[in-house]
């Protein structure tokens, strides 16, 4: 102990020494330094450094070289010496004397052991402190974290937060402890147990309780073993059955089909001896049969087979032979069938012929009157439409050479009388196959019934005056057709973009006349025949002026025009006419109408001119910056030279597209609508990065007028709810199930937090889902 | 103890031979319980919405002679929620045969959804993405409960079907009369009232009333369906049009100078002369806006429920005559003599659109409930549907042979169109589809030319004022069938007319709302925000939301020297130059791309012109 405390004197020594030393210092480190000293020397100290302020007692200190005044058997003084003292130094006036031999022996110890060291400083010790209470309150309170989670997550908080268990009894339970007391109640049950109905669990009547004993053991047992057998029997032919799908013999397989094929073709014998209508739906699959087949590519010579064999046909007399079959074969299915056993077959193939021959609309109307069959219907109608447009090409040099167009004119109707004849026959035939067959389709039936003779021969009527009419239609075109080049001529020169604009109408009308046509025959053969001629009479003049007007505008405007003008022709007779439908008065509207287009002209013009306007001022404006007579000679008439304006010229940045940018007879003011604007979110909210992620979110209303009350409601449930007159207590471990004493739970959590955090995420989508 | 029969033993036996396992034998009776409890289904859940159901309004306006049209079944492709056996067993042991809630078909949720999946967002936070997941989960949620609310609208439009080949058109309004049940005859009637001119007439929102204007100053206002008179009074003043407020009780009529309101007794209330010559009106309901067309070239519009005007546009086209409203966003448009057709809010001086329609003047327009298409008819005799949908291009074009002068959608899509004496109805596909222009699918002539034309809302009815004064016609399958009980209810008393009301002013709309697309409040104001942002930046020096510069992260175990790091730098550096040049060179190619399509389409436009050569070349 002694010696600690020397060595702490020493300690103190040394730091007065140094205080002495720097004497400017002395009064903050005096004051700092807490000394074991007491306070007289203290103050002594200081007044003595107080003294050494002025000048002169500063040198004098310093050159002081004998023993300190102060010394006490307390305080061992170096002062002056200038060197520090060892333990070593106080030793050695010890040896000599052994009467202090135990006191040698103790320093001798002490200067043995090592000195303790320093402790830590203050403010470190305490940053340790801190962070271990740091990490275990956040151990502590990461058990919490997925709690909070849920909450923050929650759609919806109701506090206080524990909820009392419901007491849900289940029925029976409730049942069973409840009586009959009113007399209503008595009433039913006694007229409950009259009737033996059940009252306690399971409610079933005596009745019910027989029929569960009503099958018997035997019973059960036969129906079991019936049903092993059948399903026995089953799984042996489905194993057969997979058995010989895998035979990769190609023999076995040719010879199965021809064995099928055979069978086939005497059972259909067979057939047609007992039940002919039968055997014709069957020839019917046949017949499709080698329909698909002809389709296929099976036997074209051109699959890896036959290609093989081909090589080998030079030196191997089998495979030639082989190629030979299939050529033959190949052969007899593209053959086209021309006499067949059966009408139907015939039909199909004058229709195929007739379609190769003329399309025309008398098709489709068969082909209407055919009904069921919309593949056929869709197929005919597009050959029309083909055809249709394979005649414009030939109507396109009609202008140049319109003596041709005529001729043809007056081919065509000669090929309709025929088409005409043909398709009158073919009903005929048709009517007297559904007679034959009864089971044919119930459309065909109606067909049957369409064509009592009666109707026939009005559709024949009909069918003479349409052809009549045809003809003068068309006559009526080609005389049309025959004035307008007159016209042109006066005008060459532009002429050569003249037939597309010409003829697309006229196509048009064409296809839509004869569609027209189709349906009259077909539907209403009473409406008047006028109707329709003064249309096309109106057509004809309406269309023709258009054409030379609009080749003299641009290209950009003719697309407008197109808008407005491609779509007039089709005209639509109403079913019921209007007002006074007299001739000369309707020639009067279409002089009109003709005035009314030529007018209308100038509107697109205007129209483009205001859309350009629009254009115009709606595009940012470029900021010209270069200041006239600016490093140049200036004055009246001098403009800035164009490589300067060019340098001050700030190009305004080019905004997005326009809307109306491709729709020509649109203009779409971009200007914006600041009212609106005022009432939309202008900041997008937290956690939010885009607007569009911010849009998604406030896509649904939540209004009751767009949803239903249910929905409403839960849409617009408040976030937190607190129970009236409840003491909300503050969370505890207990209440979301954690073992407030437990380690080992807490410990898994703060051995890895992350990973338990993420799970809980996951658990929370899992829950949000469902 | 008996064993109650167990749920879920209707399999079929399999057919697998390893199976050893032994089933118990089906028991004939397991079948029988499922059709006993068939019956007892309680009956669907009241909606508020549709609490109150019509007593037997259009069952029998459906037309007699023509069969049926075979519903579609509906697709139960929604699996069922749960499963979950032991909770569906009942007391006495039976089981649900529909067990979970009911299927609801996916086309008719989809008809609900409003968020639009095909746009693909940004890369988003986890925190964010759960915030879309509950956005969409909800949507998903509440679109399945309005479909399944859907089975509530038990009533079916009524329709016309000719017999195969029999052409509709020709069906004239006696047939049709003779075919239907006295209830729906009697709403076919004619008033003649010659005396007055040519009438305009208008009915209430709810279809209930009915109120029409002689141009000879005769206006009068009536329940239509009971035929009982509430008001009849002689303006001595020409009158141009009439239209109902927000509800029955007050009448707009725009005479020959002014502007009058009066109530349903016949008695002014109020005189606007700061509307004057006022050629047609509109009244658009949820804004409370009434919207006059002037002679002198102004669209005006009048609050009315605080007689405040709110916008007076000028629409520098001369004399308007022509005006109708899109029901979907409440934009007037306004028809012109120069062929256009010009779109109008209130909170904007210019047009919103203007589209060219016809060469000549338009001489009415017409849109359909959905807003999706709009009828007009020009002075060049057409008749033309258009696309609202942005395109704004035409789908159908028809010349009449006199022109439409009068056009009207009705609730579900039926175009009429009256010309001279004749209206001709069109019918399409369905309620969402445009009617198609081929056939016409009713006509009937008046006995006078058509002066004004408007479907009564609700109900299979068209109302037509003529010179000859005023026809009410059935149009089978023109009215919606389900009304909504609360919004506009043809029964309602006057009570719930008054609450109706109240509620209906507290939900009024902004007028400043209007714009073409109503679901604009749903968007965010993208320009005020870059804005917004661009300031924010200024005022910071720095763009927070900046991506920071790649900072590789230090690796332990010694792997982390210097070297090491600048070369992760550099490698990360040089992958985002490399998407960079990449990007810039994919819109490079674009361009080209683009240019070329413009080049080769330029060729043949040039290059398909004909020329008498062709034919040697083939």
């Amino acid at each position: 102990m002694t010696a600690n405390r020397l060595a702490e004197s020493l300690l103190a020594l040394s730091q007065q020494d140094e205080l002495v030393d720097l004497p400017k210092d002395c009064l903050l480190s005096g004051s700092e330094d807490e000394g074991d000293n007491d306070g007289e020397r203290e103050h002594q100290k200081l007044l003595e450094a107080i003294s050494s302020l002025d000048g002169k007692n500063r040198r004098k200190l310093a050159e002081r070289s004998e023993a300190s005044l102060k010394v006490s058997e307390f305080n061992v003084s170096s002062e002056g010496s200038g060197e520090k003292l060892v333990l070593a130094d106080l030793l050695e006036p010890v040896k000599t004397s052994s009467s202090l031999a135990t006191v040698k022996k103790q320093l001798n110890r002490v200067k043995s052991k090592k000195t303790v060291e320093l402790p830590l400083n203050k403010e470190e010790i305490e940053r340790i402190h801190r962070e271990v209470a740091f990490n275990k309150t956040a151990q502590v309170l990461s058990k919490w974290d997925p709690v909070v989670l849920k909450n923050r997550q929650a759609e919806q908080l109701v506090f206080p937060l524990e909820k009392e268990e419901p007491a849900i009894a289940p029925i029976e339970h409730v049942l069973s402890g409840w009586k009959a007391r009113t007399p209503l109640e008595q009433e039913i049950f006694n007229l409950l147990h009259k009737n033996k109905q059940p009252v306690a669990d399971p409610l079933l009547t005596p009745v019910e309780k027989a029929s569960l004993q009503a099958m018997s053991l035997e019973e059960a047992k036969m129906r079991r073993a019936e049903l092993q057998r059948a399903r026995a029997l089953q799984s042996y032919y489905e194993a057969k059955a997979r058995r010989e799908k895998k035979i990769k013999s190609k023999k076995y397989h040719k010879v199965v089909k021809k064995g099928k094929a055979k069978k086939a073709l005497k059972e259909f014998e067979q057939l047609q001896k007992v039940n002919p209508a039968a055997a014709l739906e069957e020839l019917e699959k046949i017949e499709k049969a080698r329909m698909m087949e002809r389709m296929s590519l099976k036997h074209q010579n051109s699959g890896k087979w036959a290609k093989s064999k081909a090589i080998m046909a030079k030196y191997d007399l089998e495979a030639r032979q082989a190629m030979q079959e299939q050529l033959a074969k190949n052969k007899e299915l593209t053959q086209k069938l021309q006499v067949a056993s059966e009408s139907e077959e015939e039909e199909g193939g004058t229709e195929e012929v007739e379609e190769l021959l003329v399309p025309d609309v008398v098709n489709e109307v068969q082909m209407n009157a055919d009904g069921p069959n919309p593949w056929m219907l869709r197929s005919c109608t597009s050959d029309t439409k083909e055809a249709a447009t394979q005649e414009d090409p030939e109507q396109l040099p009609e202008p140049e050479a319109h003596e041709v167009s005529e001729s043809e004119g007056e081919e065509r109707p000669v090929a309709e009388e025929e088409i005409l004849l043909r398709e009158f026959e073919e009903r005929r035939s048709l009517r007297k196959r559904s007679e034959l067959s009864q089971d044919a389709e119930p459309a065909r039936s109606q067909e049957t019934k369409d064509s009592s003779s009666q109707e026939v021969l009005s559709e024949l009527r009909v069918l003479a005056q349409k052809l009549k009419e045809n003809d003068q239609s068309r006559k009526q075109k080609a005389s049309s057709k025959g004035t307008i080049p007159q016209v042109q001529r006066e005008e060459p020169a532009p002429e050569e973009e003249e037939p597309l604009l010409l003829q697309r109408p006229e196509r048009v009308q064409t296809l839509e006349e004869l569609e027209e046509l189709g349906k009259e025959c077909f539907q209403n053969k009473e409406l008047p025949r006028p109707v329709l001629e003064g249309q096309q009479s109106e057509r004809t003049p309406n269309n023709r002026p258009d054409a030379p007007k609009e080749k003299k505008k641009k290209e950009q405007m003719i697309d407008l025009q197109n808008l407005l003008t491609t779509q007039s022709p089709s005209v639509k007779s109403l079913a019921v006419p209007t007002i006074e439908e007299l001739e000369d008065e309707e020639e009067r509207n279409q002089r009109q109408m003709i005035k009314e287009a030529f007018a209308g002209d100038d509107v697109i013009r205007d129209f483009l001119k205001e859309k350009r306007e629009a254009v115009e001022a709606s595009k940012p404006k470029d900021v010209d910056l270069t200041l006239p007579g600016w490093g140049e000679w200036g004055g009246v008439g001098l403009k800035p030279s164009a490589k300067k304006r060019r340098r001050f010229l700030i190009k305004a940045p080019e905004g997005p597209p326009r809307k109306d940018k491709n729709l020509t007879n649109v203009i779409i003011n971009e200007k914006r609508n600041i009212h609106t604007a005022a009432h939309q979110v202008r900041v997008l909210p937290y956690p939010f990065t885009h607007h569009w992620q911010f849009e998604r979110t406030i896509q649904t209303p939540i209004g009751s007028t767009w949803n239903t009350q249910r929905a409403f409601q839960k849409l617009t449930t408040p976030k937190v709810v607190t129970k009236p007159g409840h003491i909300i207590n503050p969370i505890k471990a207990e209440d979301v199930g954690y073992r407030s004493s437990s380690r080992s739970d807490l410990s898994v959590i703060q051995r890895n937090p992350k990973r338990i955090t993420t799970r809980h995420k996951k658990q929370l989508k899992k829950s949000s889902v469902d | 103890m008996e064993t109650a029969p167990k749920p879920g033993r209707d399999v079929p036996p399999k057919k697998d031979k390893l199976q050893t396992k032994r089933k118990k034998p089906r028991r004939y009776w397991e079948e029988e319980t499922v059709p006993t409890r068939d019956g007892a289904s309680p009956g669907p859940p009241c909606n508020k919405k549709n609490r109150e159901l019509r007593p037997q309004r259009r069952k029998n306006a459906h037309i007699l002679k023509k069969s049926r049209i075979s519903k579609k079944p509906q697709v139960p492709k929604k699996p069922r929620e749960w499963k979950n056996p032991e909770s569906q067993r009942s007391l006495s042991g039976a089981q649900d045969p529909f067990p979970g809630p009911a299927p609801v078909s996916v086309e008719v949720v989809q008809k609900f959804c409003r968020i639009d999946k095909s746009r693909k967002l940004p890369r988003s936070k986890a925190k964010t993405r759960s915030r879309l997941e509950v956005a969409e989960a909800e949507e998903e949620e509440t679109s399945i409960k309005a479909a399944r609310s859907e089975l509530l609208l038990a009533e079916e439009p009524g329709f016309l079907e000719g017999e195969d080949g029999e052409d509709t058109a020709k069906i004239c309004q006696a047939d049709i009369v003779e075919a239907v049940d006295i209830a729906s005859a009697a709403k076919h009637f004619d008033l003649n009232l010659r005396q007055f001119g040519p009438y305009r007439l208008n009915y209430s929102r709810t279809g209930r009333h009915l109120a029409f204007g002689g141009r000879r100053g005769h206006v009068a206002a009536l329940d239509w369906v009971t035929k009982k008179l509430m008001c009849e009074i002689n303006v001595m003043e020409a009158v141009r049009d009439i239209r109902f407020l927000h509800s029955e009780a007050l009448l707009a009529v725009a005479q020959n100078r002014w502007l009058h309101i009066y109530d349903n007794q016949g008695i002014e209330l109020h005189c606007i002369r700061r509307c004057d010559r006022v050629t047609r009106l509109e009244f658009l309901p949820f804004h409370f806006l009434l919207a006059t067309a002037s002679e002198t070239g102004f669209l005006t519009y009048l609050d009315v429920s605080v007689g405040k005007i709110v916008a007076a546009l000028n629409a520098r086209a001369g004399r308007l005559d022509v005006m109708s409203q899109n029901p979907y966003n409440a934009v007037i448009h306004l028809g012109h003599s120069n062929g256009t057709v010009s779109l109008w809010s209130p909170a904007m001086k210019e047009p919103l659109a203007k589209i060219l329609c016809h060469r000549g003047g338009v001489r009415a327009v017409a849109v359909d409930s959905t807003g999706t298409y709009m009828a007009t008819s020009g002075l060049d005799h057409q008749l033309k549907i258009f696309d609202l949908r942005g395109t704004y291009q035409p789908l159908s074009t028809r010349t009449l042979p006199h022109g439409a002068g009068h056009l009207a959608f009705s609730q579900r899509g039926l175009l009429v169109a009256g010309m001279g004496d004749v209206v001709n109805i069109w019918a399409g596909q369905g309620k969402a589809s445009p009617p198609s222009l081929e056939q016409p699918y009713l006509t009937h002539r008046l006995s006078g030319p058509v002066h004004g034309l408007q479907f009564c809302p609700f109900e299979d009815v068209l109302g037509v004022g003529h010179s000859g004064g005023i026809t009410s016609m059935l149009v089978p399958g023109a009215g919606e069938p389900n009304f909504d009980g609360l919004e506009s209810n043809p029964y309602r008393s006057r009570k719930q007319r008054q609450e109706w009301e109240v509620k209906a002013l507290l939900e009024k709309v902004p007028a400043e709302l209007i714009c073409l697309d109503p679901r604009a409040l749903a968007k965010v104001d993208v320009i005020s925000l870059e804005q917004g942002k661009k300031e924010r930046i200024e005022r910071l020096g720095y763009d927070p939301e900046a991506k920071s510069p790649f900072q590789p992260k230090p690796k332990q175990k010694g792997r982390s020297s210097t070297a090491s790091l600048v070369k992760r730098k550099r490698k990360v550096m040089d992958e985002e130059h490399r998407d960079k040049v990449r990007q810039s060179l994919q819109q490079q190619q674009q361009q080209q791309q683009q240019q070329q399509q413009h080049k080769e389409v330029k060729a043949k436009s040039t290059g398909a012109r004909p020329s008498a050569l062709d034919r040697f070349v083939h």
